[in-house]
């Protein structure tokens, strides 16, 4: 589903991540560690083809992420859900628009009972005609999650998705993530929070990536 | 559930969202396609103006010149059938003949009335030449004229009306340069607004892209948006034209050698193409802008 094969990235020349060989299998549940600045979020936008590779191969879904073009790298993100750090939106449109972005963008049809029922999923029903502005920063992360799932994507990726929100709110995230996951949904969830990863691992059957000394090692079973 | 979702009837009307309102730029861009099409109006009202000047200066009418016979009557008919002669062989006149008195009755009435007593006066004879496409030598004619029948005097319009039928088809020219510097700066005009928006709009093409928009989806957004505003500028600026020049003054009602300014019969359909123009020339533009904007911003 996602393989890294002697990938290395760097910001101006200096490597970031080097000597990353690894490969996400269809269905897995994996959390991805390591101090601030590590390179979560940079793993994570090579996983989704926001950067290109200085070095090494990456397929995504079969397919070889180099050279391709813009449709491609488009088709690859609709089969990919993406949940940034930096949750954004488009400013002028509700939050229920947003939500449906992905849906307009790939010309699929709206079903509003759908819409309803997944915004009632991540508790947006009274803010669905707010404006992105006007949310808390969960709520903005809630909301960017019914985005990033609304198209059914085979990989949903999160990028810090409970940096904002207490800790009832945190579980009942990742029991939307798991939820996913027990559909049958690759899962990838960068995070610093140990209780959430072992909150998950009571769960479902779970591997741990952590970023250290610019490598990506499989950390050990127990945390 | 609570829930009035008033703008997701379909996903279209997200599509026709995505790009923020901008109430200056859209103002601005419909004035400069209103203006630009009140020029082409008048641009086109000149081109079929001097198009029909040219036309009716240069046309089979004025093709014809006339010889005048003033002689002593017992000479007339002598003198008449020798500049027939003449004429019968100068290359470059179609034909020759001489007028009848009705005829010459005819173009005398509006001057002295219908009861002109015509066989009693010592009108001179007419001739009407009718000469070909390419013309004659006029210089060459008189001479010959003054040596076989001395009576003779050419009166030869092309002296004066070839340089009117230059001029005409100058400002005719000049008419179709003002529509293709029209239609050049509209498209600068649009791409240059379209380059704008698409350039404040860095971080919606972002977003979109992040969620799987392809370039298609994005650029029919934007010349969605720019071909409506470049329609609807143009229909603005078409119709005052329109108006302004039905009002314009009647020329036609003091003398028909001057062809009036306006349009006339069918040509009032040609300033209905300028608005479908327009709106084409706001697409091609706003294609142009976003499949450049959006390579670059790779
Ligand atoms: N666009 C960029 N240009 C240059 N340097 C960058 C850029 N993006 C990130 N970096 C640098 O790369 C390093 C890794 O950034 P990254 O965002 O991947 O870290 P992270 O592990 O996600 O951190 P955090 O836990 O704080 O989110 C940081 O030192 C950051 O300053
Ligand atoms: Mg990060």
């Amino acid at each position: 589903m996602i393989e890294f094969n002697n990938v290395a990235y760097g910001y101006g020349g200096r490597d970031l991540l080097t000597e990353i060989s690894l490969s996400l299998n269809p269905g897995s549940f994996h959390f991805l560690t390591g101090p601030s600045g590590a390179g979560k979020t940079t793993f994570l936008k090579l996983c989704y083809r926001e950067l290109e590779p200085t070095a090494g191969q990456i397929h995504l879904f079969g397919q070889a992420t180099r050279d391709i073009t813009r449709d491609q790298v488009a088709e690859l993100r609709r089969k990919t859900g993406v949940v940034h750090q930096d949750c954004k939106f488009l400013d002028h449109l509700s939050v229920a628009e947003n939500i449906a972005m992905p849906l307009s963008v790939a010309g699929k049809p709206m079903d509003v009972a759908n819409l309803t029922e997944l915004m009632a999923w991540v508790g947006l029903s009274e803010r669905a005609d707010a404006l992105p502005a006007e949310l808390s920063g969960g709520e903005r992360q809630r909301a960017a999650l019914a985005r990033a799932v609304i198209m059914s994507p085979d990989v949903v990726i999160a990028d810090e998705p409970t940096g904002n929100v207490d800790w009832d709110m945190s579980l009942r995230l990742l029991q939307l993530l798991i939820e996913l996951n027990r559909m049958g949904k690759t899962v990838i969830i960068a995070t610093h929070d140990m209780h959430l990863i072992r909150q998950a691992k009571s769960q479902v059957q779970t591997r741990v990536l952590r970023i250290a000394n610019r490598r990506i090692q499989q950390a050990g079973v127990d945390l | 559930m609570a829930l009035s979702l008033p703008f997701l009837k379909t996903d279209t009307t997200i599509h026709d969202r995505i790009v923020p309102p901008s109430g200056f730029t859209a103002r601005l861009t419909i004035l400069t396609a209103g203006a630009m099409a009140f020029l082409a109006v008048f641009a086109l009202t000149l081109s079929l103006a001097t198009g029909r000047l040219a036309e009716r200066w240069g046309g089979e009418l004025a093709r014809s010149s006339t010889v005048r016979i003033s002689a002593p009557s017992d000479q007339v008919a002598a003198q008449t059938q020798a500049a027939l002669d003449v004429l019968a062989t100068t290359p470059g006149v179609q034909s020759a003949r001489a007028l009848d008195s009705e005829e010459e009755r005819a173009l005398l009435e509006p001057w002295f009335g219908p009861s002109l007593p015509i066989d009693t006066l010592p009108l001179p004879v007419l001739i009407e030449v009718i000469e070909t496409s390419d013309g004659y030598d006029a210089e060459g004619l008189r001479l010959r004229l003054a040596g076989e029948a001395p009576g003779a005097v050419l009166d030869d319009h092309t002296r004066w009306r070839k340089p009117l039928v230059v001029a005409a088809n100058r400002l005719r020219f000049l008419g179709v340069i003002c529509l293709i510097l029209i239609t050049g700066v509209t498209a600068a005009m649009i791409t240059l607004a379209a380059n704008a928006a698409l350039a404040a709009n860095g971080q919606v093409i972002r977003v979109l892209r992040l969620v799987g928009a392809k370039d298609s989806y994005i650029a029919s957004a934007f010349i969605r948006q720019f071909t409506l505003r470049g329609l609807s500028g143009a229909l603005i600026g078409t119709v005052m034209g329109l108006i302004s020049v039905a009002l314009l003054p009647n020329t036609q009602a003091s003398g028909g050698f001057l062809t009036g300014l306006g349009f006339q019969g069918f040509e009032w359909l040609w300033p209905f193409v300028i608005p479908p123009f327009a709106a084409a020339v706001s697409f091609f533009a706003t294609r142009f802008a976003a499949n450049r904007t959006l390579k670059r911003l790779m």
